[in-house]
């Protein structure tokens, strides 16, 4: 099936700060909506540049830079982005502007940075990177198309060496709050860490940049290996199950060799059946994780997701803020991730300890 | 030279025409559908656009979708076109079909109707919410036409609708997917008439590519779509031509602007015949991306003399018939491509009268008849995304 791919390098910009991991300190909201914790982006990126750009080209470039540095590679063979709705703060700027405006006086700048391949784009100016470069833009399953087209890159083109994949979304103040007329979030204020033991409509959201540095190589700091990535935009409840088995035997697993599963339950309760049909069947015996009450859902929050997994893989320690249940695992092996949004566009991802 | 991935299906929606062989006729005949805004409501009504004179009514009543529905037009235009392509292709859609498609705004025509009144909180459209995604059109055209395996959307801008080609050839050749349609839509929109307009590179006549005066592109929409399919599933099905080469790259200089010697354009075409296993020569027409802005043209002519030196094959750029149409124009200047293919003919480049001072360049400005086995067609976008095809015929 071709190569091995290793993680070598993560930047994760999301509403919990890194030391989640090493003190267990957790991050309480009390709102729907609520922002990622922003590094100090002038470590990154220069003042001049950094007063143009949305929080989303920031996050991008900075969790991009992050995690080049941490894999020590300089110009990656690709540079591919998920982002479900792109620069969406530029975006609403245009739009006001020019519906209160009625189409006259506009200036470009918010329109130039409107466009949902900016953060790839900018990523590339930045790093000066003029190798291949794809943005896809499919809700919740943004970010596992770039990591599945990282993976077939590595197959085609024998003479790449690592490749940046990640995925980015911001909030804005009215697109994101439009969530609120549409059932997507819950309309009632909660604590973000009360999130699982909702029995409500909605979720609750938030915003945060994963970029991974994936190489054919496997070095002292490696975290993981990115083992599968598998995209279906629809599968009916009762088939979730055939689902995994079939895509655990194309990776010569079965659902006993996993260690631990990562799911993306986000409180909604009109969606939940995905997740507890395997909770109490397939995977009832194994620790099951969840993330989305710690950094909220949105179409890239996966990437927290695949950063957990690559974490827990490295240390063999799994927070007990992830754990839905009281099964324990010395050291995990493989690591399952399962997510889907609205009860579409669902994707599976397998981590493995190398 | 490598045998490509077959092409057994096109359908295509733009100004010019409903169908493959309403714009086929159009080609052929030089006649442009650059007109002012008459559908999309907007104050710029001097602005040239290439827009598709149908109502939103009219198309939802053409694909049958109940009153309440919530396709956009992005995603009605490219309904429209992957019907086509379907049944051309005698397409049976299953768990090993996939569905790609290049949008740069998706569904922003219906985010900026409703705005205003989401901003109020009145919820009177709210099916219309999650349409500032780019997938949520995607998912409607898959949902259509069943499609429930792999889906997904790519947003590079102008050069979406070529992406989504490249990437749906390679996951046949990696052998995971048997069957996919792959292509781009966008519809004319006030936001993005707006931008390019507040980026002053919108001319206020019929734009000129490749022109020594040209002064700026013309907006257009429309959608087009391709079925392509593994060796082993085509069986007895006519192959209409093959996509036999793709090259991707970055510019890394600006954000909007293409750089003087074309670089990104440059990598492009070169992997893209590094890909179809061919050397320069052996293009015999390329439908260049052309979109008439000074920047564009420029940097894709100094990209062109560099991978083909002193012997430029016949090019084009079809974008004086339906205007630059975004994401989706990848897509339809690859149904372009198949057609010159198949017809052994070589489209006009509209509006042409002074060669650019700095390249002599001369495309064909009248229909040209000759045998043409590989077409070389370019896309560039903002964010410095440049992709290139290569389409062969089949057997080639």
């Amino acid at each position: 099936m071709g190569n091995k791919i290793y993680i070598n390098g993560i930047g994760s910009i999301s509403a919990q700060e890194e030391d989640l991991f090493s003190r267990g300190s957790v991050t309480i909201y009390r709102e729907n909506i609520f922002p990622a914790i922003s590094p100090n982006y002038k470590e990154f990126i220069k003042p001049m540049a950094l007063r143009r750009m949305s929080k989303a080209i920031k996050m991008g470039v900075t969790s991009a830079k992050i995690a080049l540095k941490e894999a020590k590679v300089e110009v990656p063979g690709a540079i591919i982005t998920g982002t479900g709705e792109g620069c969406k703060q530029d975006t609403e700027k245009f739009l006001e502007n020019l519906l209160d405006l009625d189409e006259k006086l506009l200036t470009p700048t918010s329109f130039i940075q409107s466009t949902h391949n900016t953060i790839g784009g900018q990523i590339a100016l930045n790093l000066g990177c003029k190798n291949y470069n794809v943005t896809y833009t499919q809700n919740s399953v943004s970010l596992e198309t770039a990591l599945l087209d990282a993976q077939m890159q590595f197959n085609e083109n024998p003479e790449i060496g690592s490749i940046l994949a990640g995925g980015v979304d911001e909030i804005s103040e009215k697109i994101t709050s439009f969530q609120k007329l549409d059932g997507q979030l819950k309309l009632n204020p909660i604590k973000n860490l009360d999130l699982l033991r909702e029995d409500s409509t909605g979720t609750i959201t938030s915003e945060g940049a994963h970029f991974f540095v994936l190489s054919k190589e496997k070095k002292e700091n490696t975290y993981a290996e990115f083992q599968s990535v598998s995209i279906k935009n629809v599968i009916k409840p009762e088939t979730i199950i055939n689902e995994i088995e079939n895509f655990l035997a194309k990776n010569n697993l079965n659902s006993t060799a996993i260690d631990a599963v990562i799911l993306g339950k986000n409180g909604d309760n009109r969606y939940d059946y995905f997740y507890k049909n395997l909770q109490r069947k397939l995977l009832k015996n194994k620790p099951q994780l969840a993330y989305k009450h710690l950094v909220g859902d949105f179409d890239t929050a996966s990437g927290y997701a695949v950063f957990v997994a690559a974490k827990i893989l490295k240390t063999s320690k799994i927070p007990a803020i992830l754990k839905l249940n009281n099964v324990d695992c010395k050291i995990p092996k493989h690591i399952l991730i399962y997510n889907q949004y609205l009860g579409r566009d669902h994707s599976l991802m397998l981590l493995s300890a190398v | 030279m490598i045998k490509g991935v077959a092409v057994t299906g096109m359908g295509i929606i733009s100004a010019i025409g409903n169908n493959t062989a309403a714009n086929y006729n159009s080609l052929i005949s030089g006649k442009h559908a650059i007109s002012t805004p008459e559908v999309l409501k907007t104050i710029h009504k001097h602005l040239p656009v290439g827009e598709i004179k149908i109502s939103n009514q009219s198309l939802a009543q053409n694909l049958n979708l109940p009153e309440n529905h919530s396709y956009t037009r992005a995603a009605l235009l490219g309904a429209l076109a992957v019907k086509e392509a379907i049944s051309q292709a005698n397409l049976k859609v299953d768990e090993e079909t996939g569905f790609i498609s290049g949008t740069s705004i998706g569904g922003m025509d219906a985010t900026e109707t409703y705005f205003k009144d989401f901003s109020e909180g009145n919820i009177d459209h709210n099916r219309f919410i999650r349409a500032q995604h780019p997938g949520f059109t995607t998912e409607k055209i898959a949902e259509y036409f069943e499609v429930n395996g792999f889906v997904s959307t790519i947003s590079t801008a102008c050069s979406s609708g070529a992406n989504a080609i490249m990437l749906g050839a390679r996951m046949i050749k990696s052998g995971k997917l048997k069957r996919v349609i792959v292509g781009g839509t966008d519809c004319l929109t006030k936001f993005t008439l707006n931008g390019f307009n507040s980026l002053m590179i919108l001319s206020n006549e019929q734009c000129k590519p490749f022109d020594e005066n040209r002064n700026g592109l013309n907006l257009g929409e429309g959608a087009a779509y391709l079925v392509l399919e593994a060796e082993e599933e085509i069986n007895d099905k006519p192959v209409l031509g093959r996509v036999s080469g793709y090259g991707n790259a970055n510019d890394a200089f600006h954000q909007t602007a293409s750089s003087e010697n074309g670089e990104g354009a440059f990598l492009a075409m070169q992997k893209a015949l590094k890909t179809a296993g061919i050397p320069a020569e052996k293009i015999d027409y390329i439908n260049a991306h052309g979109t008439a802005t000074k920047n564009n043209d420029n940097a894709e002519s100094a990209a062109l003399e560099r991978i083909f030196i002193n012997k430029l094959p016949d090019f084009s750029s079809t974008k004086a018939f339906t205007g630059h149409t975004l994401a989706a124009a990848g897509a339809l200047e690859a149904v372009y491509s198949l057609l010159a293919i198949q017809n052994e003919q070589v489209f006009p480049n509209l509006n042409f009268s002074n060669p650019m001072l700095n390249s002599g360049f001369i495309p064909v400005t009248n229909l040209k008849e000759k045998p043409i086995d590989y077409v070389l067609s370019n896309s560039f976008g903002f964010g410095g995304n440049c992709t290139s095809l290569i389409f062969s015929k089949n057997g080639e």
